[in-house]
């Protein structure tokens, strides 16, 4: 029996988005959370754009989905690794709080959004406001950042291997911020910081986590210069 | 909210199907516009010295032929209308505003929803499901068409409020977004002579384009001419009598997607849209720049 189980556990479970309807299936992927029995590998088809596909789960299983989607796929993952072969419109795995999301086209705005921890991995172009309040999320993208992208990013990294739109890290935190390309412009409170050797190593980490062939050399660091109102000493007691 | 389409055909196939196209991808945008829907579909171009119009009436009952009756005492000869639902296409003897004239004049009960050489506009309250239905817009052939769902924010839900607006011949804009300075904009415009029907600001920014291109504007100039005058959020699609344009404001809230095969371009506030259309899995889509004018021209026949 338990040779049974574990085929089953194997085997890759088919969802057609064409003929199931998404509630359906997000309900079969929640199902699975804290380790509940069930298939680890699933392969959705035919997306076609929709909205909230794979959102919120809590397992440690992987999800393929062939085509493009629409908003917020992958939200909120927890372990769960979801692969993306195509596009995906706005919030990418926003607020993602653990596990693995890749897209292996292009991102619409707010990649990321929110997130607290795991890795999003964008193979194309990320567009405007990629990673805007991130909390802990490491993003690295193949291709380049669209403009308010790091948007008050209060910590984790954005790993950008092209260029950055304007007003990259306006109001910046703790997050850090590696850029290969050119920067459009600065936004406020962020400037370009010293690559150090602790930095090159978690770079060479990132980039080979996400799989990405780019030498940590050749990148430039951006942080927050820490003197907006939040870090002056003196506003402490206004709280 | 709301949600724009537009579906632009690069062989004689899409064109011959464009309805179709057409309606699929605006009842796909139904969550983003639950209370009116409507089209500009680019068709039939009379030859010149004529003019076609589109007219709504809010009767139910109304005798378009008397209404044609009245255009050929004014003009010579009128062909029967081609009715669609609350609206009645009708090709004119004369030129665009000499036919528009005699409806203001003669039947300001009626509305003139287009007036050019080949645009035709239809819109309607209602379920964009229920408006494809009733307006036959599967039947429908063209070379190019904008679509509209609309969310109402800021005016009625109403035949007039609803999308396209047309303030210029064969010129039709759609929008999501809205704008801030619609209302002195308008005043200014109307002083420039620009006439509007309702108070609604995409209509601002149709005249707005309207306005530009008379005064020797191309399309993409009176488009980049929207970044400097136009505040507030807004992708804008846009049809002329031969182009299709898209343009995003430099913040590009408001989303936008495009794509394009050999067969056809398309653009839609949403990848759904375009999802339904032949090929579509094959076909190269982006997102468009903020503040980047984006635009194919056709050569008419």
């Amino acid at each position: 029996m338990a040779a049974v189980a574990e085929r089953a556990q194997a085997a890759v479970e088919v969802v057609d988005l064409a003929t199931t309807p998404l509630r359906e299936l997000n309900q079969r992927l929640h199902d699975l959370a804290g380790g509940a029995p069930g298939p680890r590998h699933w392969r959705i088809v035919n997306p076609s754009g929709a909205h909230a596909v794979a959102c919120g789960l809590d397992a440690e299983i992987e999800v393929e989905i062939d085509g493009h989607v629409g908003y917020y796929c992958a939200g909120m993952n927890k372990l769960a690794t979801v692969r993306v072969h195509g596009n995906a419109s706005t919030g990418i795995a926003e607020n993602m709080m653990s596990g693995r999301v890749e897209v292996d086209g292009n991102v619409s705005q707010s990649a990321g959004a929110t997130g607290r921890g795991g890795l999003l991995v964008v193979r194309g172009n990320a567009s405007s406001r990629c990673g805007i309040s991130m909390k802990g999320i490491d993003i690295v993208v193949g291709g380049s950042v669209g403009h308010m992208s790091a948007f008050m990013a209060q910590t984790g990294c954005l790993v950008v291997c092209g260029d950055a739109g304007e007003a990259l890290g306006d109001s910046i935190y703790e997050a850090r911020l590696y850029v290969r390309g050119s920067v459009a412009s600065l936004g406020a409170d962020c400037v370009e910081k010293e690559l150090r050797d602790e930095h090159v190593a978690q770079l060479r980490g990132l980039l080979a986590a996400a799989g990405v062939d780019a030498d940590p050399a050749d990148f430039r660091r951006y942080g927050s210069a820490r003197q907006l109102y939040t870090f002056k000493v003196d506003n402490a007691a206004a709280y | 909210m709301c949600g724009i389409v537009g579906l632009f055909a690069k062989s004689p196939e899409i064109e011959a199907d464009l309805g179709r196209h057409l309606a699929a991808m605006l009842v796909q945008m139904s969550s983003r516009g639950p209370d009116s829907a409507g089209v500009a579909v680019y068709r039939n171009p009379v030859p010149s010295g004529s003019s076609k119009l589109t007219l709504y009436s809010s009767d139910s009952t109304e005798r378009w032929g008397a209404v044609r009756d009245g255009l050929c005492d004014a003009f010579g000869t009128c062909a029967e209308p081609a009715v669609r639902a609350s609206h009645a296409v009708f090709v004119v003897d004369a030129d665009a505003s000499d036919a528009e004239r005699w409806v203001r004049v003669s039947r300001p009960d009626l509305r003139v929803m287009s007036a050019g050489q080949v645009i035709e506009i239809y819109k309607e309250v209602g379920l964009p499901e229920k408006f494809v239905k009733a307006f036959a817009l599967e039947d429908l052939q063209g070379t190019h068409a904008l679509g509209h769902t609309r969310m109402a924010t800021e005016s009625r839900v109403t035949t007039e409020g609803s999308h396209p607006f047309s303030t210029g011949f064969d010129l039709c804009l759609v929008h999501n977004g809205s704008l801030s300075n619609h209302n002195r904009l308008r005043e200014s415009l109307r002083r420039e002579g620009i006439e509007f029907q309702t108070e609604n600001d995409t209509e601002v920014a149709a005249g707005y384009l309207a306005w530009r291109l008379r005064e020797g504007a191309s399309l993409e100039q009176a488009l980049d001419g929207c970044l400097e005058d136009l505040d507030g959020f807004y992708t804008f699609a846009v049809g002329t009598a031969d182009g299709f344009a898209v343009l995003r404001d430099p913040i590009a809230c408001k989303p936008a997607v495009l794509a394009e095969t050999d067969e056809w371009v398309a653009m839609s506030s949403e990848w759904r849209s375009i999802a339904v259309l032949p090929g579509a899995a094959e076909a190269e889509a982006w997102e468009p720049e903020p503040g980047v004018v984006y635009a194919w021209e056709k050569a008419l026949v």
